[in-house]
């Protein structure tokens, strides 16, 4: 049999939970930069100007097309060659913020496209602007049909973000791998961090399908 | 296009200007012209009924008053001012968004399909536009909504959402928020083609008291033919992109002059 210590783990597991919470303020902070950028990107393509339109989509296809460990290293480290010294938090938050944007603008855009235009024409038809008609109006409806979506990636992000340690953020990898490096023994963190991502992974998908149901029923289109 | 504009006047002045003036308005998408110079002038507090086949341009007629769709030549008035177009040093130009927000509070709209905004309640639904373009409280709104929905018969139903209400209760409660704009010229479009037979009745009724209470300008796309008969002021016989024939009920239905309008007509008689 293989070689698992017990008294081992009990020693590292309370530097592991501490890490869990760097893991998860990070999952959390890039999810609520993507979810606001992303919505921007998305609305941006709707707008009439055409070179405005054209370049955003082209950005979007761009990250969507390239890893995302090396945009995290390309913030960090070509960023200081331009005069851009960011630490690995700011840096990191930037880069994972910015390409799960680019993948939750494309959920938006579904959502919004999802809107019947016929709600436009009401809404025009009371003289409502476009900001107020996008957001009393369209934004709400197409909230339910993207919630699926923006779940799928919630749960992406949050197993993305071992990624981050390769610029030095201290979450759950960069913790087990500093263990690691420490005592020899891979075994008992590396284990540690799996059961600790399948724990949070595995309810968050039931608690999406929850709030979504109620987000549905909430705004009356159950 | 470029089209000489200079032709139409910059303002309708006079003794009895129409509250709403189609001028010359043509409306093409491509090569398909769906309305074809039309003319048509609509007196203050006159209801038109507009019929005609599918196709034949008369839902374009409402979606252009109420600046859903652009038009390709030709000016609209409303209330003696160019709806389309604006002035521009003494001229006219096309018209600004800022300019057709500021026309637009003249009109209001009901639909075919209703299109209430699903995740409000009816007195939501009927409160969003004086709130949020009137500027009215919150408690004014709320009073305004509730006479109005008290109007077309929907009180007890206002804090349903729409998912909950049937089709004529949906459109009862779509004209209630239109009439809370106060507009001065209310467009409907079809707006029983899309409930079921036993209904149709509730959403005609609250017109025919629209019409009676209120000096409303009204215009109204229709299929149903005895409705528009007993309600209207005038009859509007659309075919191909122009007004084949318009005069008053009795008589475009009792003695229609032209070969189309008789043709149409008896042919929706056989499909009653």
């Amino acid at each position: 049999m293989f070689d698992w210590r017990w008294d081992f783990t009990a020693e590292i597991l309370p530097r592991l939970i501490i890490a869990t919470g760097n893991t998860l303020l990070a999952a959390g902070l890039g999810y609520a930069i993507a979810i606001v950028l992303g919505l921007i990107l998305a609305l941006a393509q709707r707008t009439p100007y055409r070179a405005l339109t054209m370049t955003v989509r082209e950005a979007v296809e761009f990250i969507r097309s390239t890893p995302l460990v090396l945009q995290i290293f390309f913030v960090f480290y070509v960023g200081p060659q331009f005069g851009v010294r960011l630490s690995p938090w700011v840096a990191g938050m930037i880069a994972i913020g910015l390409h799960y944007a680019a993948y939750l603008s494309e959920v938006y855009r579904g959502g919004l496209e999802s809107v019947p235009k016929g709600q436009w024409e009401a809404a025009t038809s009371l003289n409502l602007s476009t900001a107020r008609t996008y957001f009393r109006i369209v934004i709400p409806q197409a909230l339910p049909p993207s919630l699926a979506g923006m779940g799928n990636y919630l749960v992406g992000i949050f197993k993305d973000t071992p990624m981050l340690s390769v610029i030095g953020v201290a979450e759950l990898m960069h913790t087990a791998n500093a263990i690691g490096s420490e005592s020899y023994r891979f075994l008992e963190p590396y284990t540690l961090v799996g059961v600790i991502f399948l724990m949070i992974s595995l309810p968050s998908a039931a608690l999406i399908r929850t709030f979504e149901a109620w987000v549905r029923r909430k705004l009356g289109m159950s | 296009m470029t089209e000489e504009l200079s032709k139409y006047p910059l303002e309708l002045t006079g003794g009895d200007v129409p509250m709403v003036r189609f001028k010359n308005v043509t409306k093409q998408y491509g090569d398909l012209v769906v309305l074809d110079s039309l003319n048509l002038d609509v007196a203050e507090g006159e209801m038109v009924a507009i019929i005609g086949p599918s196709g034949s341009g008369k839902t374009t007629v409402l979606r252009m008053l109420m600046t859903l769709e652009t038009i390709n030549g030709g000016v609209i008035y409303v209330d003696g001012q160019p709806l389309t177009h604006m002035h521009h040093h003494g001229r006219l130009v096309r018209a600004s968004n800022r300019y057709l927000r500021q026309m637009r509070s003249n009109i209001g709209m009901c639909f075919q399909h209703f299109n209430l905004f699903p995740h409000m309640t009816a007195l939501e639904n009927c409160m969003e536009g004086p709130v949020h373009v009137l500027g009215l409280s919150k408690a004014e709104a709320r009073e305004r909504a509730e006479n109005l929905l008290d109007l077309v018969g929907m009180s007890d139903k206002r804090d349903q959402h729409p998912s909950r209400l049937s089709g004529g209760q949906q459109q009862r409660v779509a004209i209630a928020r239109a009439m809370a704009m106060r507009p001065k010229v209310m467009l409907f479009d079809e707006v029983t083609s899309a409930l079921d037979p036993e209904v149709i009745g509730e959403v005609t009724n609250v017109i025919r008291k629209l019409v009676s209470e209120h000096n409303l300008t009204m215009l109204m796309v229709t299929h149903q033919m005895g409705f528009a008969k007993d309600i209207s002021d005038r009859v509007c016989f659309f075919f191909d992109g122009k007004i084949e024939e318009q005069g008053a009920p009795d008589e475009l239905f009792g003695n229609p002059k032209k070969e189309r309008t008789q043709q149409f007509l008896s042919a929706v008689k056989e499909a009653v």
